[in-house]
């Protein structure tokens, strides 16, 4: 019964969606206020029904309601609740239901926080979002229904992918979608700007925050399920440029992209054109996401072509979506003008370096996933593009962000002279090539990557600090004053160097853990001890006992192993290799005794013939930097989002309408 | 002899990435097998390279890998000699031969391309609408003065 109410909400959903998509855009266009009205309360049900829908998925897998053919095929009775729940978007259905129930999501929040935007604009991003959201519940309805019923149900469920049983994954697919389907909102708001041929200030006003939020959600998304794989899959590997990973991070790179060039926008009414298209862009890197992942198309073209119907709708939307609003742009981008000039050497131009650089990149690593595809359906030839490429033709990039960025970050609007800006940074500069030479001296031999990746990483921090210092005219002034600066500063601006500094923690990261991650594979029996040698410490690892364990759906060998430093025991681990009997698959639980300077990481392996077992142990430094830096960055845009004029704004706008209603009429 | 005593000790227990019994003595060619293997794909798995694959396949090309290397060849030639037995696909890094150079141009030439773009599109705003003069001396003083009281 709930699984069929859920089902009628949805198509309820639907119809609604027909209707928002189609009124108050014929509203808009011929300024008939009351069918521009019908926007809000069809947003607001249409976000409801999708809820209800969604709701009744997630009743079934709680209540392991094995008549419905997604539970049965994700589900099982013995499975814990947290992944009973979060089977609910494990799934292709599933997790297709909770990217609708998003895209609604945003709408109705434009809908219910919209209260000061044009009417006329938004009836028309409600219009354009309702007719992404047309297209999504039709795709879930004709292609994916999760409420397809069984005729005669099993006794239990097939189980959900062992590995997937993470906590780590359960929140991983939630925040991601936030993040992608919210650069919808962005999309829809370029769209309508297209048609209404308007762009200002005020526009970007509204479509940063959104950008920004969006941003937010997928920065955590990417970085929990980096890390996620870091602990999860055995050996440490934290990224793979796998395309279902560079489905999220191109959209990431834009939406970052895009963050920069809406602040041209907002404070110099410059970069409209650019800005639009950056709009179209990210929202349509989403929705190729969405297709490299649910199609299966980049695994396998053979797969792709036995069972195509939800390829090809996908590649439908993509199609349309793409498509139309790219032709929208060519026809009416050219009216946005542009009021702002600016100075090649400007913060403006600065924007503009950021954004090729980030575009430029992100096009790189769409060029890389889709390769392999081009290369065999055009030239005939069977290749893969993995890792060695995207880490030769992507870092590059990112090296020269991060030299530019501090830089750029310094520069006044308009025009500025180089020189002037960068003297300030002369210390920093300094101080981080002189860091980088001296781990560069202190290494024997060894990659440059670790030198390199730590004078970029401190040249960043360092600079965000500056900018900083600068602004609040920190040594310059009485400390009593610099700290009144520094309270009144914007909070956009400490978001800012925050965010900048949250780059420089991850580059950091990732630059340690490649130079000087070491690796120990032995055979060690119960009782033995090895050293581990680290970069800064020797470790002894003890092994002291193997034993089995009882999970709730798992039977487990767990290891106990005692790390020792200097003779003093630093921690205990215990790793597992569990057994899913359900799915009857392996996993390996590696344990991680994580620290800030470096993690141990031990897993455990096969027994061996001879009595001993498979051992890996690493010493992985400054791993959690990644992602610390990647929780950085996204409280440098928490920061950037809460400032006070996106509050005052928004207040000032009522304000003023107040005080025009009670003015007599002119 | 002893090669296929550790083919069959690892047969008997399931499959898990670089095992113990797989590495070479010494340790400067076992190194030089990790390397090769981390730029060869598992042929049945996704995205994954022989050395952090558990598939029996990826396994039986490390043991290929140090195979050759023991037998004396460079890590060139055992690439070359996985490649001609499995084909191109098998390489992570792709060959930059060929229909490939467009690949591997495709990072450069886009960004001349957006560099172009940027210079081109700057222009035509500054022709569009032509810069103020600087400020006299008099006037940075002045401004400097309200800026900064």
């Amino acid at each position: 019964m709930n699984a069929e109410l859920g089902h009628f909400a949805l198509i309820l959903g639907f119809a609604v969606a027909i209707v928002q998509m189609i009124v108050p855009m014929v509203g808009a266009q011929k300024g008939w206020q009351s069918w521009m009205d019908i926007a809000v309360p069809a947003a607001i049900s249409q976000f409801v029904m999708t809820l209800l829908a969604f709701g009744a998925l997630m009743w079934a897998f709680i209540v392991s309601d094995f008549s419905l053919q997604v539970v049965v095929a994700n589900s099982h009775s013995a499975k814990p609740m947290l992944y009973k729940i979060s089977g609910t978007w494990g799934n292709h259905e599933g997790s297709m239901l909770l990217w609708v129930l998003i895209l609604t999501l945003f709408g109705a929040m434009v809908a219910v926080f919209g209260r000061n935007l044009p009417p006329s604009l938004k009836a028309r991003v409600l219009s354009v979002q309702s007719a992404i959201a047309v297209a999504f519940f039709a795709f879930l309805l004709f292609t994916s229904n999760p409420f397809v019923r069984l005729a005669i149900p099993p006794l239990d469920g097939q189980g959900l992918n062992p590995l997937l049983q993470d906590p780590g994954l359960a929140f991983h697919p939630p925040f991601l979608y936030l993040g992608y389907v919210g650069l919808s909102m962005s999309f829809s708001f370029a769209v309508a700007a297209l048609i209404e041929g308007r762009v200002d200030a005020a526009w970007a006003r509204w479509v940063r925050p959104w950008t920004l939020a969006a941003w937010i959600f997928l920065t955590i998304g990417i970085a929990l399920g980096s890390w996620w794989a870091y602990y999860e899959l055995g050996w440490g590997g934290w990224w793979f440029w796998d395309p279902v990973e560079n489905a999220s991070f191109m959209p990431w790179l834009i939406a970052a992209a895009l963050l920069h060039s809406a602040i041209v926008v907002e404070k110099r009414e410059s970069l409209k054109s650019w800005t639009i298209l950056l709009a179209i862009l990210a929202f349509s890197f989403s929705l190729i996401g969405t297709f490299i992942v649910r199609s299966g198309v980049i695994t396998s073209v053979h797969a792709f072509a036995n069972d195509p119907t939800r390829g090809v709708f996908i590649l439908a939307i993509l199609g349309v979506a793409i498509g139309g609003s790219l032709t929208l742009y060519a026809a009416r981008g050219s009216i946005l003008s542009s009021k702002g000039v600016f100075s090649i050497v400007s913060r403006e131009s600065g924007l503009v370096l950021n954004n090729v650089l980030l575009v430029v990149s992100a096009l790189v690593v769409f060029v890389g996933t889709v390769w392999p595809l081009i290369s065999e359906l055009a030239f005939d030839r069977k290749l893969s593009v993995g890792a060695p490429f995207f880490d030769t033709a992507f870092t590059p990039f990112m090296v020269v962000i991060a030299i530019v960025l501090p830089m750029g970050a310094l520069l006044p609007w308009k025009r500025a002279q180089l020189g002037k800006t960068v003297k300030p940074l002369f210390g920093a500069m300094v101080l981080s090539i002189a860091l980088g030479l001296l781990v560069w001296v202190l290494q024997t031999g060894g990659r440059m990557m670790a030198p390199i990746g730590l004078a970029l990483a401190a040249w960043l921090v360092l600079g965000a600090i500056m900018d900083v210092a600068l602004r609040i005219r920190a040594g310059k002034i009485p400390i009593g004053d610099s700290w009144r600066r520094f309270r009144n500063l914007p909070r956009a601006d400490l978001g800012k160097a925050t965010a900048h500094a949250g780059l420089g923690l991850t580059i950091f990261g990732i630059a340690a853990i490649t130079a000087w991650e070491v690796e120990d594979i032995r055979v060690a029996r119960v009782g033995e001890s090895f050293d581990l040698k680290g970069a800064l410490t020797t470790y002894q690892i003890r092994f002291d006992d193997v034993n089995t364990v009882q999970g709730p759906n798992y039977r487990a060998t767990r290891g106990e192993f005692t790390i020792l430093a200097d003779g003093k025991a630093v921690a205990h681990l215990a790793p597992e290799k569990r057994f899913y009997p359900v799915s009857g698959m392996p996993t390996t639980e590696a344990a991680i005794d994580i620290g800030v300077t470096r993690d141990v990481y031990v897993v455990i392996g096969d027994p061996q013939q001879d009595g001993g077992w498979a051992v890996r142990s690493y010493v992985k430094p400054f791993a959690n930097w990644i992602w610390a830096g990647a929780v950085v960055m996204a409280l440098g845009g928490l920061l950037s989002l809460t400032d006070r004029r996106y509050r005052v704004a928004a207040g000032a706008r009522r304000k003023a309408r107040k005080l025009a209603a009670v003015a007599p009429a002119e | 002899m002893k090669k296929l005593l550790i083919i069959a000790m690892l047969l008997a227990s399931p499959l898990w990435a670089v095992e113990p019994g797989e590495m070479l003595p010494d340790a400067a060619q076992e190194a030089r097998a990790r390397e090769i293997s981390k730029g060869l794909r598992c042929l049945v798995c996704r995205n994954e390279n022989i050395d952090d694959s558990n598939a029996g396949l990826a396994r039986d090309l490390r043991l290929l890998v140090r195979e050759r290397i023991t037998e004396g060849d460079s890590n060139e030639a055992v690439v070359a000699f996985v490649v001609a037995r499995y084909g191109e696909y098998v390489l992570l890094n792709p060959k930059t031969t060929g229909t490939n150079m467009l690949l591997w141009a495709a990072g450069p030439l886009m960004l001349l391309g957006g560099g172009v773009l940027a210079v081109l599109g700057f222009s035509r705003r500054r022709r569009a609408v032509a810069a103020p003069a600087d400020l006299t001396d008099e006037e940075s003083v002045r401004l400097a003065k309200i800026l900064d009281p």
